[in-house]
């Protein structure tokens, strides 16, 4: 065994860096280190800027316009680009809705919406969860009749409500679960509809989150018609093709990368702050904190590492569970101590302190502002995506079989 | 050894409860924290009428002659209500500090305001280059002709932009004594040269950081009597009094979260039956419930023994409890936002307040570590 790269990976790793370095926006890029809010612009410019160069969608299979990299190569794409600090790619189309298309949706549904989404053109969100129906996703209620008219042709009505909606306010496209049988099994009235969002009877309302934020959006349905052209594959078989994507959506929650970075400038907090007149790093309770949760990451990275060269870059199985769980507490862990390493400071909320360009005087230092926000604003990572609760019930049926 | 509340201090209890039922409901709290000055007045005064603010200070002054146990009662019912009112500001820091080292004078002259609720007052002590240490003061105030001239910044001073009168921790440095005795002084935060900036903090309390460019005080701003009297002793005990409160606040609050995730447990529905029914979620509701009884019990000890004439013994349990309720208080915050699913980290319901409250109590005057180290070195003194 070793850990040597292979001498195409450091080929491709060096690749990757130059890329970034040359083409990652400056302004962007401070954005996402300072832990500031991005706008919709910024995820899209960067989005075009991956497209323009062929990498628009890493995961993709080259049929589709995608990369067609394996596993390891997507891994290390995803861990330069998010420790140099460019944008998360916005995960519901490239992620998830797009290889639900590719697996299951007809030809022209592939030719009207793959392309969109490579390039950037069309922003989706997520509509599966309710408020009734969080954990117990197939339980769902939103009801979805079939019609017709001369002006629709044969279509679905909508009535319901979607909830915890992530960047509804910017999106397009709404892929949404919704109920097409109220009889039998509750997975098995299910079916996976696309839904313009512009479509009259859709109405997005914000929900505010505790650290003050708007990311979240119930979406209300009232008598929305969708064409019946927008299902994905057969009536009452949404739950499988449900399934199938929430395998790609946990894939990218060991957040390795976006964990890395967040302790690099940990550290360089510690440096910075101040402990009796001293750097904070030199204080030995607070320096355990930080080598106790390096070593946890190192160990999720090497999980990682070693589950993808086992499958030899083929997406990996139930294990992508105990991922999500351990990336997710570590990262809670790092936006924790790099709130405690603020002290009194870090109390202080400055709402304005988080936009990008802002030049005010801060309470503490320049990176103090956002800190306890992003702290309180991560508690989510444990609850969405399925909550570790419900990882955990995966890990032990799916794995351990208890 | 008697671990019971006396009757009178049952009926305190009872009074709170209705207070913060009847009085200071989530919506109350929601509109006077979108307030100009994030406090309520009409509340304050409410507080005056119940004889809240009299409660630890001496008949003399108009006060009740209270106990930090009253303290520990008050601040329960601030964390279970989570009044944002600055009753720790004024009366437990400033008036605390008033009752413990002011003059004759002084005492006469403001404890009556505090008890009353005419006055709200703030203490300006933390500075920038140390984190929680209580000793690294780095303001100058020079002694000159008839006062003094005082220079140096403060942050996180606690109501500091709504305090009418501010007590500040400086040196006394003169020719004789050019290095400066700690010591603390009177400042009214309108004079010249005081620069206020006020900010809301993250659980939507009001704090600032405030500068002093050469403040004229004259003469009788020092508080106590006699020049030259270390003032270190008092900040360090009405910091533990602070932090004996916060904790009390810290466990009011706690129970709210764990009888509200409790109930949550027992009406949220998934699979068909209520959430509480995992044995998942049930082991965690008990981790819960346990670290909350464990953090009242320290509580409890901070209170009694902030009553104690040895120092030592007053501020090892004030530093123990401080470790153990920020501890249990992140499990709590952190675990009762997880059990609510997505209602937990909505703005929307008071269940991430309760969180935020939390964990800024964890932070304020020295954090798990900070007292973790007070205990640590008190091995090596023994
Ligand atoms: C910030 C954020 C963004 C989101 N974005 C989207 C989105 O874009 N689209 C979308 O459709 N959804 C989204 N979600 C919803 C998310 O998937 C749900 O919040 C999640 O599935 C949990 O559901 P719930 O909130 O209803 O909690 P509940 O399911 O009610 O769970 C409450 C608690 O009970 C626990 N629990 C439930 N069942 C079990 C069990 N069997 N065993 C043990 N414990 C259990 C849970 O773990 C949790 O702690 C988002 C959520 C958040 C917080």
């Amino acid at each position: 065994m070793n850990l040597d790269p292979s001498e195409s990976e450091q080929v491709f790793r060096a690749e990757v860096r130059a890329f970034i370095e040359r083409e990652l926006p400056d302004d962007i890029r401070q954005t996402v280190l300072m832990g500031r809010e991005l706008a919709k612009e910024d995820y899209l410019r960067w989005q075009r800027i991956l497209y323009k160069r062929g990498w628009g969608a890493p995961g993709w299979p080259t049929a589709f316009g995608g990369t067609g990299w394996n596993a390891v190569e997507k891994h290390i794409f995803d861990e330069e680009t998010t420790t140099a600090g460019a944008p998360g790619q916005i995960a519901f189309g490239l992620a998830m809705v797009a290889p639900v298309i590719m697996a299951y949706g007809t030809p022209a549904q592939q030719q009207r919406f793959l392309p969109r989404i490579l390039s950037g053109e069309d922003w989706w969100c997520q509509g599966y969860s309710e408020p009734g129906s969080g954990s117990d996703l197939a339980s769902l209620k939103m009801r979805a009749e079939l019609a017709h008219d001369a002006e629709n042709g044969n279509h679905y009505i909508l009535n319901g409500q979607k909830t915890w909606n992530t960047l509804g306010q910017h999106a397009d496209w709404i892929f949404c679960l919704v109920r097409t049988n109220i009889e039998g099994r509750p997975q098995a009235g299910i079916s996976f509809v696309l839904v313009d969002m512009k479509s009259t009877g859709i109405t997005v309302r914000p929900i505010i989150m505790l650290d003050g934020g708007h990311e979240i959006n119930d979406v209300f349905f009232d008598n929305v018609k969708v064409p019946i052209a927008n299902r994905i594959g057969e009536e009452n078989k949404g739950w499988s093709y449900a399934k199938f994507l929430l395998g790609h959506e946990r894939t990218g929650l060991a957040l390795i990368g976006q964990s890395k970075r967040v302790l690099k400038r940990l550290k360089n907090m510690a440096a910075l702050e101040r402990a009796n007149g001293r750097p904070l790093i030199e204080n030995q309770r607070f320096r355990d904190r930080i080598a106790r949760v390096e070593i946890d990451l190192t160990a999720l990275d090497m999980t990682m590492m070693r589950l993808l060269s086992a499958g030899e870059g083929k997406p990996l199985g139930p294990e992508v569970s105990m991922l999500k769980i351990r990336g997710t507490e570590i990262l809670q862990v790092l936006t924790e101590l790099s709130m405690m390493a603020c002290g009194h400071a870090g109390l202080a909320s400055l709402p304005q302190a988080w936009k990008p360009g802002w030049t005010g005087v801060p309470i503490g230092y320049a990176h103090t502002p956002p800190m306890a926000g992003v702290y309180f604003n991560m508690r989510k990572l444990s609850i969405f995506g399925g909550s570790n609760e419900i990882q955990k019930n995966i890990v032990s049926q799916m794995i351990l079989g208890l | 050894m008697n671990l019971t509340l006396s009757e009178e201090q049952l009926a305190l209890q009872e009074t709170l409860n209705r207070f913060v039922a009847k009085d200071y409901s989530f919506k109350t709290r929601h509109d006077i924290i979108g307030s100009a000055t994030g406090i309520s007045a009409p509340h304050w005064a409410q507080f005056a009428e119940l004889g809240l603010l009299a409660l630890p200070f001496a008949e003399t002054y108009g006060g009740l002659g209270g106990s930090a146990v009253d303290t520990m009662l008050v601040m329960e019912a601030m964390g279970r209500g989570l009044m944002v009112e600055p009753y720790l500001a004024t009366v437990v820091l400033a008036g605390g500090l008033l009752r413990d080292a002011g003059s004759e004078a002084q005492k006469e002259l403001w404890l009556p305001q505090i008890a009353d609720g005419s006055l709200l007052m703030g203490f300006a002590h933390y500075e920038t280059g140390g984190r929680y240490e209580i000793d690294r003061v780095a303001t100058r105030a020079q002694r000159t002709g008839g006062g003094y001239v005082l220079n140096g910044t403060k942050t996180f001073v606690l109501h500091g932009a709504q305090a009418n009168q501010l007590i500040v921790s400086a040196l006394d440095i003169h020719d004789a004594q050019p290095a400066g005795t700690l010591s603390l002084f009177m400042v009214d935060p309108n004079a010249e040269g005081v620069n206020i900036h006020a900010y809301v903090t993250q659980d939507n309390l009001r704090a600032a950081e405030i500068s002093f460019t050469d403040v004229k005080l004259d003469d009788h701003s020092l508080l106590g009597e006699a020049h030259a009297v270390p003032a270190l002793p008092t900040i360090e005990r009405v910091l533990d009094a602070a932090n004996a409160a916060l904790c009390a606040e810290a466990v009011g609050a706690m129970e709210a979260l764990n009888q509200a995730t409790l109930e949550y447990l027992k009406t949220r529905k998934q699979f068909g039956v209520p959430i509480g029914s995992f044995q998942a979620l049930q082991h965690r509701m008990v981790d819960m419930f346990t670290a909350a009884e464990q953090a009242r019990s320290m509580a409890i000890l901070a209170s009694i023994r902030m009553q104690s004439a040895n120092a030592a013994e007053r501020r090892w349990a004030c530093a123990a409890a401080k470790v153990l309720v920020s501890e249990s208080a992140r499990l709590v915050g952190q675990q009762a936002v997880q059990l609510h699913g997505g209602m937990g980290v909505t703005d929307e319901l008071n269940i991430s307040h309760y969180f935020k409250r939390l964990t800024a109590i964890c932070a304020t005057f020295g954090d798990a570590d900070y007292h973790l180290g007070y205990v640590s070195d008190s091995l090596l003194a023994a």
